[in-house]
């Protein structure tokens, strides 16, 4: 079994691995969703089926040094970043196997060694605080970056406004991700936004700006990478918005009975996996089989996570005692 | 041992951990260059330079977030609230945020981040810039909170609190910033987060009291006919129940001074765990002397009743152990309200 750190250096050198990963996160929240049918699930959900292509970007440009905040909606960026799948089911499943032992659930991951900070459960607090994990490289006078990463629905809130501004006053080595999913919570993006493209918000805060194709891992990684480079060189932050879409609904309950007629359906011929599969066998880095291969492979690795952590510990009523404070 | 003023001795305590940590930096609203609104950050831009002395925007939720984030990443900031109220637009990144990140983290991130604060009435900044506001912070568990009563505890306080390893709050008098004592300096004057500090030794009574509240606790016991022990709090979470529980099995009875309203404030967390834990030892109920349940009133005489005055203690206190029982506050026995 790798190790999240093995994981994540794989997923920078590998295009194959990257396309693994996306499979993985979809078959995992697949798994969630059935675990969840089956009453195993405590809680609730949020499920990033249709985002793969965001976090296997954001994770294959970041370095491992580089801090990353993300949101509830975090099960692929945790994947990608290199979480294991036992780490994360162990998480949900309230498991000492999880990647905190099972205290927090499903909006609370973290592993500071491969620089996932904890999730944020609040919309946009993650935003302001990756400024700060940046202040910290600006002050040590380290390369290091940080990246948050956060939905379109955390762009009406005070934190991203108020981090964007700091950013740029101080010039901080921050990028700001927007995965554009189209929705917040339950609400389409255009009844809560007057806006048709989020980037445009960077522009009241002298920042650069770029909309990329938020389905394609190849568009996402050399956007990241590239307002990373300007980050480290010293010019400052860059507003990011990935077009994406979100296929399941808010969280557990809801079906997304709002969404348009034949939206999904639209969407789905952007759908970053088949495309991203069908790129790698015309580019020969996947066999004619290859997707088939990738999916059984991955199909069998959940599988057994699943098993392993189903299996394992709750935690212990011990655990909820640790960690309040520092010594 | 230097002679100083409160704010004197916070930019004394800010000064010696930045010389002594160079991850120690200081955010806030004019805290570089115009060395605070109340002076509490005096020579540290001179002495230390803009990279690690910032002025912020207005903007509390952006830099108080950015200093939970920089705290988890390595730094150690302290983070000037002007006035505490300041604190409501940013309390999701200190309660929800920066007090979870250890918890959330199976204590492998660690916060240790300062917030100071100016807090409560005295000096006419009327409703909205007069309470002291504890209440925000305790109750949160992942936060400790100390609160000065004046410069030499500021100073050790704020030591205390820029080592630690957690998210503490450090609440701050106003109207005690101009005020002056001699300060034991260095290593010596750092006091621990978490210990009560013994004032005045008595024997009728146990008088705990916090921050501002402190001067006119010390100064209604040193008065009275009657003696009492006066603890200063220092600490509110975690507070110092060893020092407060020996007073009380000696004297029988607790009185709590508090500057906020009476509901709520942290007075009634003392006197619960009193009255549970030492209710056989008890020789009266205890006593909790507090502002009314109003918003701080900006007319002068009136901002003055809010605060309980060492003749509205003395009062109060004589009439416990003259009758064995709570009296009324002033606002009922004045018939103003029930």
């Amino acid at each position: 079994m790798s190790t999240p750190l093995e994981r994540r250096l794989a997923l920078q050198q590998d295009r194959r691995v990257r396309y693994e990963r996306m499979v993985e996160i979809r078959t995992l929240e697949n798994k969630v969703q059935d675990l969840f049918d089956e009453g195993l699930v405590h809680g609730t959900t949020h499920l990033c089926l249709g985002q793969e292509a965001v976090a296997v970007g954001v994770a294959a440009a970041a370095r491992t040094t580089d801090q990353v905040t993300c949101t509830y909606r975090g099960h692929g960026v945790a994947l990608a970043l290199g979480l294991t799948p036992v780490q994360l089911l162990g998480e949900i499943l309230g498991r000492e196997a999880g990647s905190i032992g099972g205290i927090g659930g499903s909006m609370h991951l973290c592993d500071p060694e491969i620089g996932l900070m904890p999730t944020f459960a609040i919309v946009g607090a993650g935003i302001p605080v990756a400024a700060g994990a940046a202040l910290t490289a600006q002050v040590r006078g380290t390369d290091d970056a940080a990246i948050a990463v956060f939905g379109d629905g955390s762009t009406n809130i005070g934190a991203f406004h108020e981090a964007l501004n700091l950013a740029a006053i101080w010039k901080l080595p921050v990028v700001f991700v927007c995965e554009n999913n189209q929705y917040g919570e339950y609400s389409r993006i255009d009844l809560t936004t007057p806006v048709d493209d989020i980037a445009c918000r960077a522009e009241s805060y002298d920042i650069p700006s770029a909309i990329v194709d938020g389905q394609d891992p190849d568009a996402v990684a050399e956007a990241v990478s590239g307002a990373l480079d300007q980050a480290r060189g010293g010019a400052g932050p860059t507003l990011l918005e990935l077009k994406t879409y979100r296929y399941a609904g808010h969280s557990r309950a809801d079906t997304a009975p709002y969404r348009p007629e034949g939206e999904f359906e639209r969407w789905y011929e952007k759908d970053p996996i088949v495309n991203f599969g069908r790129r790698l066998v015309d580019e020969g880095v996947l066999g004619d089989n290859g997707v088939e291969e990738v999916e059984a492979a991955v199909d069998a690795r959940i599988d057994a996570a699943v098993e392993l952590v189903l299996a394992s510990a709750p935690a212990p009523v011990a655990a909820m005692f640790a960690n309040v404070l520092a010594p | 041992m230097p002679r100083m003023r409160m704010n004197q001795a916070i930019s004394a305590a800010i000064a010696d951990e930045m010389r002594s940590d160079p991850d120690v930096i200081v955010l806030g609203e004019d805290v570089a260059v115009a060395e605070g609104p109340f002076k509490t950050s005096e020579g540290l831009l001179e002495e230390f330079g803009p990279l690690r002395v910032r002025d912020t925007p207005i903007s509390e939720m952006g830099f108080l977030g950015a200093a939970v984030g920089a705290a988890a990443t390595g730094l150690r900031p302290v983070v000037e609230i002007m006035f505490v109220e300041f604190l409501g637009v940013a309390l999701d990144q200190l309660s929800t945020e920066g007090a979870k990140f250890h918890y959330l983290s199976g204590g492998l991130v660690k916060v240790p981040l300062t917030v100071r604060a100016s807090v409560g009435a005295g000096l006419g900044f009327g409703t909205q810039h007069s309470q002291t506001l504890e209440s925000w912070v305790v109750g949160t568990p992942g936060l400790k909170l100390a609160v000065a009563s004046g410069p030499a505890n500021a100073y050790g306080l704020m030591r205390a609190a820029i080592r630690d390893e957690n998210p503490v709050v450090v609440l701050e008098p106003r109207r005690l910033y101009a005020r002056r004592e001699e300060v034991t300096v260095g290593e010596e004057g750092i006091i621990a987060l978490g210990r009560a500090r013994p004032v005045v030794a008595g024997d009728d009574a146990t008088v705990v009291a916090l921050g501002s509240t402190v001067g006119a606790a010390t100064e209604a016991a040193t008065a009275a006919s009657w003696s009492a022990d006066v603890i200063d709090l220092q600490s509110l979470q975690p507070w110092d129940r060893e020092m407060v529980y020996e007073s009380v099995a000696r004297t029988g009875r607790l009185v709590t001074v508090e500057e906020n309203p009476l509901s709520g404030g942290w007075g009634a967390d003392i006197v619960a765990a009193v009255a549970a834990d030492l209710f056989g030892e008890l020789k009266a109920p205890p006593l909790r002397i507090t502002s009314p349940d109003v918003p701080v009133p900006f007319g002068k005489e009136l901002e003055e009743r809010y605060m309980p005055s060492s003749a509205y203690v003395g009062e109060q206190v004589t009439e416990l152990l003259d009758t064995g029982r709570v009296p009324p506050p002033w606002w009922q026995r004045e018939e103003i309200t029930t």
